[in-house]
């Protein structure tokens, strides 16, 4: 299934979809509406999408984690999130699907920066993901490149694990430390991301200071979680 | 601070009474005004509890301590609040969840 949690992206959802569908023509499409305040709902039916429709703002991890829900209860072996805005490239899924069917690992990450593949992004957003590779490597036992994004693929034991336990907010970086505690593997794939095609990024300049903040604590908390969890064992 | 606290006392369980608010969360707010109560009468638990504090200014100590005293409540407020905001998120999924598939039934006739 392909799962694209969207708010408010009248302008480019009905796009996102039909690019998907181009790629991937016979997979499930699902739009989670975020209770989207235009005619992304609308603009989703009439692209052909399967929608869930949430009855109040949940942000983006209430969001996928409730598609994650249902894909979880339809019996879907794989996930592969694309965002609502555009910046994800369709094109790109057959490679995370690839990796996750053959590799056996359980999630797996579309990275800007796996590979030095030329991506470029602003000079704050720059220092950001440094410092949380910085922060997730020791965690995680390995480099991630791309913490931040959120084009990822997850197999069904992933989708088990999130369905009970997701960050609510700004999910990417927490989720993968969610994983590390239950000894889950994850791979980064090369992409290249696009501009949002509409609407605006719900990270604004002083939201970024507040999602430094926010996501270092719950990395750190679950830090906690899964040492108390080791301990007990 | 005996007629605050007694105020206090008052107002929770006339709160309690109306039901506006619920029997386990007055139960911080009466304990906090108990306790309040109890210092207000008793000045030599009041000057002790200053002194294991290191506060010798008695104003100072008395609002130290009330601050703590409602520190604790505002803690205990914010458990609950997280916890109402988890079933409130699960509930909103599920509902979504239902109505997806009822959607579907509907489309399927």
């Amino acid at each position: 299934m392909i799962l694209i949690p969207a708010f408010n992206e009248t302008g480019a959802i009905s796009d996102v979809i039909r690019e998907v569908r181009q790629v991937m023509p016979k997979t499930p499409i699902l739009v989670v509406d975020d209770a989207s305040k235009d005619a992304t709902y609308d603009r989703a039916k009439a692209a052909g999408a399967d929608v869930l429709r949430l009855p109040h703002h949940l942000g983006l991890g209430g969001c996928v984690q409730a598609g994650y829900k249902l894909a979880f209860e339809l019996g879907y072996e794989y996930v592969i999130r694309v965002d609502g805005d555009g910046q994800h490239d369709p094109k790109y899924i057959p490679d995370l699907l690839k990796i996750l069917r053959q590799t056996g690992c359980h999630m797996v990450i579309g990275s800007r920066f796996y590979q030095n593949n030329g991506a470029h992004t602003s000079a704050v957003r720059a220092i950001g993901i440094w410092m949380f590779r910085i922060v997730l490597r020791p965690i995680l036992g390995q480099p991630v490149h791309d913490p931040t994004s959120g084009f990822v693929g997850v197999n069904r034991e992933a989708l088990q694990v999130f369905t009970g336990s997701f960050p609510l907010e700004y999910p990417e970086i927490e989720a993968l430390v969610v994983l590390q505690r239950k000894k889950f593997r994850f791979q980064e794939v090369p992409v290249q991301m696009r501009r949002r095609k509409a609407g605006r990024s719900s990270i604004t300049a002083v939201k970024s200071l507040y999602y430094v903040v926010h996501v270092l604590l719950g990395v750190f908390v679950n830090v906690l979680k899964f040492e108390g969890r080791r301990r007990k064992e | 601070m005996t007629i605050l606290s007694l105020v206090l006392i008052v107002v929770i369980l006339y709160s309690v009474r109306r039901s506006r608010i619920r029997v386990e969360y007055s139960v911080s707010w009466l304990a906090a005004a108990i306790i309040l109560l109890v210092l207000s009468r008793s000045p030599g638990a009041f000057n002790w509890i200053a002194e294991q504090l290191g506060l010798t200014y008695p104003p100072l100590a008395l609002m130290m301590l009330v601050f703590c005293v409602f520190l604790v409540v505002i803690y205990r407020f914010s458990v609950v609040i997280s916890d109402l905001k988890d079933s409130n998120i699960a509930m909103a999924q599920r509902l979504a969840i239902v109505e997806f598939h009822l959607q579907n039934r509907n489309e399927e006739r």
